[in-house]
């Protein structure tokens, strides 16, 4: 039990007696934490997107909503409210209306693995970071699901696209992530949070804690070209996962108008947007988590603790957020037939080279 | 080549019945060259020059800038092929004359693939069939539409499908 | 040839291939039948770049065929032409290629012209030739743009629009129009060049270099760019030739043919530049990327014409831009065929005269139209991903294909 369940289920215990009820809205609090944050990060997400794209192109993006145009993702998702909500007449009408929640449920489920500080995570797992990979597969569902259900043709070679080009980067992004569990001995994002501790010298990037037993001390810096790889293939990785581009093929708009969620109006395309931005946040905290010290502070003890970790946490995140909307807007595409050949013959080969050489290392400083 | 001199190769190869030459009487050099046209008389033999015109190592006319077609409001109709030889950069017009009866010439799509949606286009607006052609649809035009716009005396339906054709 | 052209003619030749398949006795053969499909692209779709449809054959994502389907912009220019005094066509050539209306006017003045015989003074020659370089480099400037975006980068669309927009203020400032002009009369000009023009065209020399080398850090040398559009599309040098392919789109296959080097028109012959062709550098001569880089290098040497003009404009010369344009226009009995080079290439008026003031016939030798034919040879046997690229390259305006 986190400090602020903690927390929580005694002020709640105040206004219901039977303790049952309690722990039930309680729970139901402590897990609406994350989805407050999606959210909230989802309006800044969305203006941090239109913004750093029109600094990218030398324009000034949204002015008028609002000062500086900050209120223009409030009226974005205001105009997609009121949109009317079509379903085409030949599509599968359940599954097409399922589609979109499978792809929210899917990103909404992977944040409560996330550690956001010592003081909150959702469910603390011992196979945490298991957990989030497999949450992503049902992105994938969702995926299918829509691409099958709008019976467009568009959405159906994009459906496809996405499904191929998802499982097969599971793969690299799943080795770089061995790479990193077979250091640290545990799939528990809070242990590896923990092992992290003390500073930027302590990050697995740099090749992990130097003070604690058992990982060689400050030895452990020949780790570092091993998880310099291992961080590439997951960023690259989580960018394919995500959709984002340069692989961003599931959803092409110059050759697939917009891919799966073509026929998506309204809400319903909403969730997926929504979804798309939650999972750009979960690759880019976990990527953080696993390299980057997770909530720890980079300056040791200086700036640290419970209430601090949320803004480190989000800042690391958000900085992975920045980084690939900044690709976004810089980089072209990648054909279909590209994609799969950097991940079978790029990202997979050096993959497996990584966990090697970090298995050989960690038996050789242990 | 000089274009008298393209014409006399051609009159020597095919007979000199297969044409005449129009001369443009023009000021200016550049109409003379492109305002001066051969008109072939028996569109039969089209083909068979074109081919000429093409494969003939001292002619080697190998693009065709442009097909077009003329409806002289005589009751004829012309079509008019502008050819020019990349190699030795001189240019012919060649025109065929027909009665609107018989407005058929061999298509040359064979010759120059340029010709394709050309002809295409000279049979949609002026109603000229081209004899050959592998895809003779209309192009710009529906291929239900009446008629064929560019005739002199072409006049518009008054209802297409049933709409009003504002005016 | 590419790899990818090769593995996907032979893995489509895979699945049409009539030689008996062995298997095993419980599939049954039927389930394992696949279909050809139908991807109907356009009239309405991002990248098809205004209302073109085209109707895609697909096995999987490998193109076997394409049928494009144009007329949806459709207005007759030429029985247009029939009906109105050579004049009053003029604001209808503005609306054939609307990317590029001066290059157009250009052509079409260019071309009565001749027909008439008319000598128009140097100073309006200067002015028409300054201003058709710069919409050679405006309409360059969307070619690349949205080449790019139809690649996946949207960044440098916007970076050429900035460009374009001192191009379009320039023209504001002589003729009070933006996109359609009727600036260039024939034997004269509407309005005469605005004072300012001559000083911000030379910050624009400065500031367009500037573009240029950013556009190919940006985009031109991008390695995802060049592997996208590098040997897709090839173009064969004799089949640009038979099939009518001009501009950009022939330089691209190496062949050196420039309708302002090769049978000049205005003063072109004043000034000194190269005419870009394609190279083997990147990719091979005739594909998609070349007719970007040809375009690139265009944009360069029509700065260094625009260069060349500035140093010799007849600053001095006080001539009225209208003193040659006849009072009555009416050319004599005869037909000519005038061409230009436009930005999409060679821009032919076959005008028929009856020795009236309306013309008898005009057909115009539209060079998008010529590109777009070929756009079914240069796309068979590559993916759906190909097609956009390369139906981006031919850079067509359908206000021109479809007149």
């Amino acid at each position: 039990m986190t400090a602020i369940y903690q927390a929580l289920y005694e002020f709640i215990s105040r206004f219901f007696s039977p303790s049952i009820i309690t722990l039930v809205v309680t729970t139901l609090v402590y897990a609406a934490i994350p989805l407050v944050f999606i959210l909230v990060y989802g309006l800044v997400a969305i203006l941090g997107e239109m913004k750093i794209s029109a600094w990218l192109q030398d324009r000034l993006g949204p002015m008028r909503t609002g000062p500086k145009g900050i209120l223009q993702p409030i009226a974005d998702i205001l105009k997609l409210l009121q949109k009317e909500d079509t379903t085409p007449r030949a599509a599968d009408r359940p599954l097409y209306r399922l589609a979109p929640w499978v792809a929210f449920i899917g990103s909404y489920a992977a944040f409560a693995a996330l550690p956001f500080s010592v003081a909150y995570i959702g469910a603390r797992l011992n196979t945490g970071i298991f957990y989030i990979l497999s949450m992503g597969s049902l992105v994938v569902v969702s995926i299918l699901l829509a691409g099958w259900g709008s019976d467009n043709k568009y959405s159906m070679i994009g459906a496809m696209r996405s499904v191929a080009q998802i499982i097969s980067y599971e793969i690299p992004v799943a080795l770089a992530v061995i790479t990193v569990v077979v250091i640290a001995g545990s799939m528990d994002l809070q242990t590896i949070t923990d092992l992290q501790a003390g500073g930027i010298n302590n990050w697995f990037l740099l090749g992990g804690p130097k003070h604690l037993e058992g990982f060689g001390g400050s030895t452990n810096f020949v780790l570092v070209p091993v998880m310099l790889v291992a961080f590439a293939i997951y960023f690259i990785g989580s960018l394919a996962e995500t959709n984002r581009v340069p692989f961003d093929v599931p959803e092409a708009e110059s050759e697939l108008v917009a891919g799966y969620h073509t026929e998506y109006s309204g809400m319903k395309f909403a969730l997926f947007f929504l979804s798309e931005y939650a999972s750009m946040f979960a690759v880019g905290s976990v990527a953080s988590i696993l390299f980057l010290g997770g909530w720890q502070s980079p300056l040791g003890d200086t700036m640290n603790g419970p209430a601090m970790g949320f803004l480190w946490f989000i800042l690391k995140g958000l900085s992975f957020v920045f980084a690939q909307i900044w690709i976004r807007w810089t980089l072209p595409r990648f054909r279909v037939d590209q994609v799969m050949r950097i991940c079978w013959k790029v990202l997979i080969p050096f993959g497996l080279t990584a966990v090697a050489a970090a298995s050989v290392i960690a038996v050789a400083i242990q | 080549m000089e274009q008298l001199g393209i014409i006399e190769r051609l009159q020597s190869a095919f007979g000199e019945t297969l044409g005449v030459w129009h001369a443009s009487n023009s000021e200016s050099a550049y109409a003379r060259r492109m305002g001066s046209f051969f008109q072939v008389s028996d569109p039969a033999r089209l083909l068979e020059l074109a081919f000429f015109l093409r494969d003939e190592p001292a002619l080697a006319f190998d693009s065709l800038l442009l097909l077009s077609s003329v409806d002289h409001g005589d009751g004829s109709l012309s079509v008019v092929y502008h050819l020019e030889s990349t190699v030795y950069r001189h240019q012919i017009v060649l025109k065929i004359t027909r009665p609107m009866a018989q407005a058929r010439v061999p298509s040359v799509t064979s010759v120059w693939s340029h010709a394709n949606w050309q002809e295409r286009e000279a049979w949609d607006m002026m109603g000229i069939r081209f004899e050959g052609h592998p895809d003779h649809r209309r192009i710009l035009l529906e291929e239900d539409y009446p008629g064929h716009p560019l005739r002199k005396y072409f006049k518009e339906p008054d209802f297409y499908h049933g709409m009003k054709v504002p005016n | 040839m590419p790899e990818i052209l090769e593995r996907n003619i032979h893995s489509h030749s895979l699945l049409h291939a009539s030689a008996p398949v062995h298997l095993p006795d419980r599939v049954e053969p039927k389930r394992l039948h696949t279909e050809e499909m139908v991807l109907n692209i356009g009239p309405q779709h991002p990248s098809t770049h205004g209302v073109l449809r085209l109707e895609v054959v697909l096995d999987g994502e490998v193109v076997v065929d394409v049928i494009p389907h144009i007329g949806y912009l459709h207005r007759c220019f030429e029985k247009h032409a029939e009906n109105l005094t050579y004049p009053q066509v003029l604001p209808y050539v503005d609306r054939m290629d609307y990317i590029a209306a001066m290059s157009g006017e250009h052509g079409y003045v260019t071309a009565v012209e001749r027909l008439l015989y008319i000598e128009v003074p140097e100073k309006v020659e200067y002015i028409r030739v300054l201003f058709a370089e710069l919409q050679r480099i405006a309409s360059h400037l969307i070619a690349i743009g949205t080449f790019g975006m139809d690649s996946g980068a949207f960044t440098p669309f916007l970076y050429c629009f900035r460009d374009r927009e001192t191009i379009l203020e320039m023209f504001e400032k002589t003729c009070g129009a933006r996109f359609l002009y009727n600036y260039m009369w024939v034997g004269g000009l509407s309005h005469d060049l605005h004072p300012d023009v001559l000083p911000m065209c030379r910050d624009f020399l400065k500031k367009s270099r500037a573009t240029h080398q950013e556009i190919n850090d940006l985009l031109t040398f991008n390695h995802i760019f060049v592997e996208r559009t590098a040997g897709i599309g090839v173009l064969d040098r004799e089949v640009a030739i038979n099939g009518g392919a001009s501009g950009p789109m022939l330089r691209s296959c190496g062949v050196k043919w420039d309708i302002r080097k090769d049978d000049p028109y205005s003063i072109y012959d004043r000034f000194e530049w190269e005419v870009a062709i394609g190279s083997s550098d990147r990719g091979e001569p005739g594909d998609s990327f070349n007719r970007h880089w040809v375009r690139m290098q265009e944009w360069e040497q029509s700065l260094n014409i625009i260069e060349q003009i500035l140093e010799q404009f007849p600053r001095q010369d006080a001539t009225d831009v209208q003193s040659a344009i006849p009072k009555r226009l009416k050319p004599p009995e005869g037909e000519i065929y005038s061409r230009t080079e436009t930005p999409r290439g060679e821009l032919g008026y076959y005008i028929v005269s009856n020795g009236d003031v309306k013309p008898w016939r005009v057909k115009v030798r539209s060079p998008a139209f010529s590109n777009l034919s070929l756009l079914p040879l240069l796309s068979r046997g590559y993916l759906v991903a190909d097609l956009i690229v390369i139906l981006g390259s031919i850079d067509i305006v359908l206000g021109e294909v479809d007149r």
